[in-house]
């Protein structure tokens, strides 16, 4: 008859909403803080609706409570900059450098190399740019200093494409999407199968101490990976997804709804590892079948013109080949505090 | 010209750009309403109630609660729950129990001896409420607390109306009943037991009253003819409830068959069951699909051992036996076959429906009666101005909770009505429904069930069968609430904005205490509507800018 009293765990939205009146301040995240940096402030100039401005917000806020707001950042070109800083107004609350579009990284080592000779291990440094500049035209230099394992956290905002010229493919397009470089024309529309780069797992070939990717549709997640990576010292990779409305041809409430499906369906795997092993993987919730996550991007919209079911079982294997390489399924049961019944 | 190496830029030079030019759809916040709050008859504000016992102000959660319904212990027992099958959670894994969480509300008051706030002022005016069941208490309640003076008449001896002489111990303890009354009656309510209202016209013109409330309920049973021989025994399922409450139990006999397939039905053979009828038996001329009785009172019933004959009538009643008859249905009608059989009872209880005993308003010219229950209009009052009326005793639905919905809006007229006005009712929020939800934001949560009592111990005495929540459980399962189209304070909105356009009115200090909520800064919304769209509980809309 008496019930079993057991602790109470918080079950209402404290483990996926942004915050919460009902946890404990340290138990919310950084964005639900109104001290925020807000290190990418409002007036800047990105769409309606952008993941990149979003995820830069959420990356540097956590970067700058994580190092007691003593943080350098570098930007390659890309939307990002263009945007944040057009002459004379900056977004930017922290101090901000913009290098060139391929040689963030080469600057970062430099910024870095500077402190060090000043004796300031407490002034961090982070790279950011676009999947462009990173996956693409910045590799060399992002590579190199991977080796060299500056003191640098680099992190890398992808959109899937060259979205500030005008959406051109990038080595992180994914395939069957249509760019301004990859058209849907022809007998395999959009972007080929079969190419292009994944960056995390280059990442962690090199050994670097820290890798991971995330998305912004899961807060919680991307600011513990990124004050994660602040503890560590030496070279270190983050991989965050940013929808793009405009490059996706996706509505701009869109945004993180877009970026929740790629995870849930598989086609982005989130994950972290440390000295080239995966180390934890975000699993998927609610598994969404990879055509719920193309529909609603206009980028794929030639797949649903005639049949183009093929194409569409590609998609779906390959998410299916990261599900089975990182474990993303794995049934995780919700625990309720028992009744006792007599 | 000499050009610079590096340029620098001021910090917040970019609010100079005030992007919320670009925007052709603006956010704003609403308030909905929340399925569970539209469907409760008593027009709970439940969204409300359980957003405070989420973070432990139980305190808070009941005074909100009593603002609708003065009976939390009482309804959070025998309330049949219209708000858990419109809850919006039931489709995303199943409902909040929010009847098991009023329960502990009101029981924690009992406990803790928490008192109605006490009336602001004292109008003079005086009103007659004649009745002392639910609909009449929560009116003396509600009446009270608007100040006006109250004399609630009762022809029984002891208040409570069907709660207390329809409604059996096991389902509704009496400490409970007394308690949650008593409380009532401490607004300075004055109880006149033991007198029968007459002719309720004449009783106001003689009493000087300025206003009255008819709450006589439905308390004759129904009876059929039928053929039974001298030693068959025969009662009403009213009967044998109100001798159980008197002390004075009918002797029925080791077999007991009761006919009918509603609630009191299953309350008379639970009853039975418990006065030693080992063999009791529900007969229904249609099936346990179609029979009014609630889902969980026949698995009780079930549970204690009672049977049931679905498809039968009865015919006679021999006195050792009854004759049924079985029946098909055909078209949802009841149809004969010719077909009898033998079922042998000691006795046969009637739980065939209930009628309300109107000679009351027999005299008045103004008060019409159709099919067997008062007439009222929309504020419930009758066709004799100032005479209202409520609960069991005019159209509706016959429950508890229906007749303190009544009360509520009665005692709101009567309070209009003594200013010399009338009362308009408020306006409606649109319904928060699930599509406007983003459940993705919940947690998992399976519902906490309430301890039972073991079906060995249910058979010979009247202790409560449903037990109550802990501390524990009950606030798991108010924080299993969605705050469905209301918002909860999750920062998700203030968080989302790639535009730093969301303004947290709660400052740093009274964060916990919070309430404060949110507010656009429409200089900067773009108007891309993330936050709508990552909203939880539906509380912000998207409309299009006026040009
Ligand atoms: C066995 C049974 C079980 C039920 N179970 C539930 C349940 O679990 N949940 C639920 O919501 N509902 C239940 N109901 C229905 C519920 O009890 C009624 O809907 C409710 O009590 C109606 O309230 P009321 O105030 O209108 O009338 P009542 O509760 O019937 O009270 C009317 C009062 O008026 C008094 N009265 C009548 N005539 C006069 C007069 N002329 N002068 C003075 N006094 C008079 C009576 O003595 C009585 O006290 C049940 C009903 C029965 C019979
Ligand atoms: C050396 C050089 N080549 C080309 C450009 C033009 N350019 C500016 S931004 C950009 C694309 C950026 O793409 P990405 O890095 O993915 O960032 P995004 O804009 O998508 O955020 C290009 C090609 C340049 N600035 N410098
Ligand atoms: S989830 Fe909460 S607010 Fe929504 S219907 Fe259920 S009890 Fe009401
Ligand atoms: S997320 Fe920000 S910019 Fe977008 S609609 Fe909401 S308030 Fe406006
Ligand atoms: S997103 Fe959260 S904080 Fe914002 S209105 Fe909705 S419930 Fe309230
Ligand atoms: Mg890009």
């Amino acid at each position: 008859m008496i019930p079993v009293p057991t602790p109470v765990r918080f079950y209402q939205v404290g483990s996926f909403a942004v915050g919460n009146r009902l946890l404990d301040p340290d138990q919310r995240t950084v964005q639900a803080d109104t001290a925020r940096t807000n290190s990418l402030d409002s007036g800047h100039r990105a769409c309606q609706g952008c993941g990149e401005a979003l995820g830069a917000r959420y990356v540097l806020d956590a970067a700058m409570r994580a190092a007691e707001d003593k943080v350098i950042a570098v930007n390659a070109t890309g939307c990002l900059e263009v945007f944040s800083t057009p002459y004379p107004e900056s977004s930017w609350r922290l101090a901000w450098i913009h290098s060139l579009f391929g040689n963030a990284p080469a600057v970062a080592t430099g910024v870095a190399a500077a402190m060090r000779a000043k004796g300031r291990d407490d002034v961090r440094v982070v790279a950011q740019g676009g999947d462009g500049g990173t996956v693409d035209i910045g590799f060399g230099t992002l590579s190199g200093m991977f080796e060299r394992n500056d003191d640098v956290l680099y992190v890398c905002y992808d959109n899937e494409a060259y979205m500030n010229t005008g959406v051109q493919r990038s080595g992180a397009t994914p395939p069957a999407a249509r760019t301004a470089t990859t058209e849907a024309v022809g007998p395999a529309p959009g972007n080929a199968f079969g190419q292009g780069k994944d960056l995390p797992r280059i990442a962690m070939a090199h050994e670097i101490s820290y890798v991971a990717t995330a998305t912004v549709a899961d807060l919680h997640d991307l600011e513990a990976k990124t004050i994660r990576a602040m503890a560590h010292r030496g070279a270190r990779y983050l991989h965050v997804l940013v929808p793009c409305p405009l490059g996706w041809g996706a509505a701009s409430k869109d945004t993180i709804r877009l970026a929740r499906l790629a995870k849930e369906t598989g086609i982005f795997p989130v994950f972290e590892a440390e000295h080239g092993e995966v180390v934890s993987v975000a699993k998927i919730r609610h598994k969404a079948p990879v055509v719920e996550y193309l529909q609603a991007q206009r980028r794929y919209a030639h797949l649903f013109k005639g049949d183009h079911s093929d194409v569409i079982d590609q998609l779906q294997a390959l998410a299916e080949a990261n599900i089975a390489r990182y474990g993303l399924l794995e049934p995780t049961s919700a625990e309720a505090p028992e009744v006792v019944e007599d | 010209m000499e050009h610079p190496f590096a340029i620098t830029l001021e910090v917040g030079t970019s609010h100079a750009n005030r992007t919320g030019t670009w925007r052709v759809e603006r956010p704003v916040y609403v308030d909905r309403l929340p399925p569970c709050n539209d469907a409760c008859p008593a027009g709970e504000n439940i969204q409300r109630w359980l957003y405070h016992a989420e973070s432990g102000d139980y305190e808070a959660a009941w005074r909100q609660l009593v603002e609708e319904n003065p009976l939390p212990a009482i309804m959070g027992r025998i309330c049949y729950h219209p708000c858990e099958t419109a809850c919006n959670r039931a489709q995303v894994d199943e409902a909040v129990g929010i009847n098991a969480v009023e329960r502990f509300l009101g029981d924690l008051a009992i406990e803790k001896g928490f008192g109605f706030d006490a009336q602001t002022r004292e109008t003079g005016r005086r009103v007659l409420v004649v009745g002392a069941g639910p609909s009449g208490l929560a009116a003396s309640y509600h009446l009270r607390r608007l100040g006006h003076r109250v004399d609630l008449v009762d022809s029984a001896a002891k208040p409570g109306g069907m709660m207390r002489y329809g409604i059996p111990a096991y389902r509704l303890p009496r400490a409970v009943l007394d308690a949650e009354i008593e409380r009532i009656f401490a607004l300075g309510v004055q109880w006149i037991p033991n007198h029968r209202v007459e002719d309720v016209v004449a009783e106001r013109e003689a009493g000087g009253y300025d206003a009255a409330y008819l709450a006589v309920g439905a308390q004759l049973g129904r009876r059929i003819e039928i053929p039974a021989g001298d030693s068959a025994r025969i009662v009403d399922a009213l009967s044998l409830l109100r001798s159980v409450e008197e002390d004075r139990p009918v002797l029925l006999g080791r077999r007991v068959a009761v006919y009918g397939g509603g609630n009191t039905a299953m309350d008379a053979a639970r009853t039975a069951r418990r006065l030693g009828a080992t063999e009791t038996v529900i007969v229904y001329r249609r099936t346990d699909k179609e029979m009014p009785a609630e889902r969980e009172e026949l698995d009780q019933a079930l549970t204690e051992g009672i049977t049931t004959r679905w498809l039968s009538t009865v015919d006679s009643f021999e006195g050792d036996h009854l004759v049924i008859e079985k029946v098909v249905l055909e078209d949802g009608k009841v149809v004969p076959t010719g077909e009898f059989e033998q079922l042998p009872a000691d006795a046969l209880v009637l739980a065939l429906g209930q009628d309300s005993d109107l000679s009351v308003v027999e005299g008045a010219e103004h008060i019409a009666v159709r099919h067997g229950v008062v007439e009222v209009g929309p504020s419930m009052m009758t066709g004799e101005v100032g005479i209202f009326a409520g609960g069991d005793a005019v159209p509706s639905a016959r429950t508890a909770t229906v007749a303190i919905g009544h009360a509520k809006r009665a005692a709101r007229a009567i309070d209009a009505y003594l200013a010399g006005g009338t009362r308009l009712a408020p306006e409606r929020h649109g319904l928060a429904s699930l599509e406007r939800l983003n459940t993705w934001y919940y947690d998992d949560a399976p519902r906490s069930r309430r301890p039972e009592l073991a079906a060995a111990r249910r058979v010979d005495t009247f202790a409560e069968v449903v037990g109550g929540l802990n501390e524990d459980t009950a606030l798991f399962e108010a924080r299993r609430c969605l705050s469905c189209g209301n918002c909860f304070e999750c920062d998700n909105c203030f968080g989302v904005c790639p535009d730093n356009a969301v303004v947290k009115l709660t400052d740093r200090e009274t964060q916990a205490a919070g309430g404060r909520r949110y507010a656009f800064n429409y200089d900067y919304c773009k108007g891309c509507g993330i936050c709508v769209e990552e909203c939880p509980c539906g509380a912000i809309d998207l409309v299009p800018e006026a040009n």
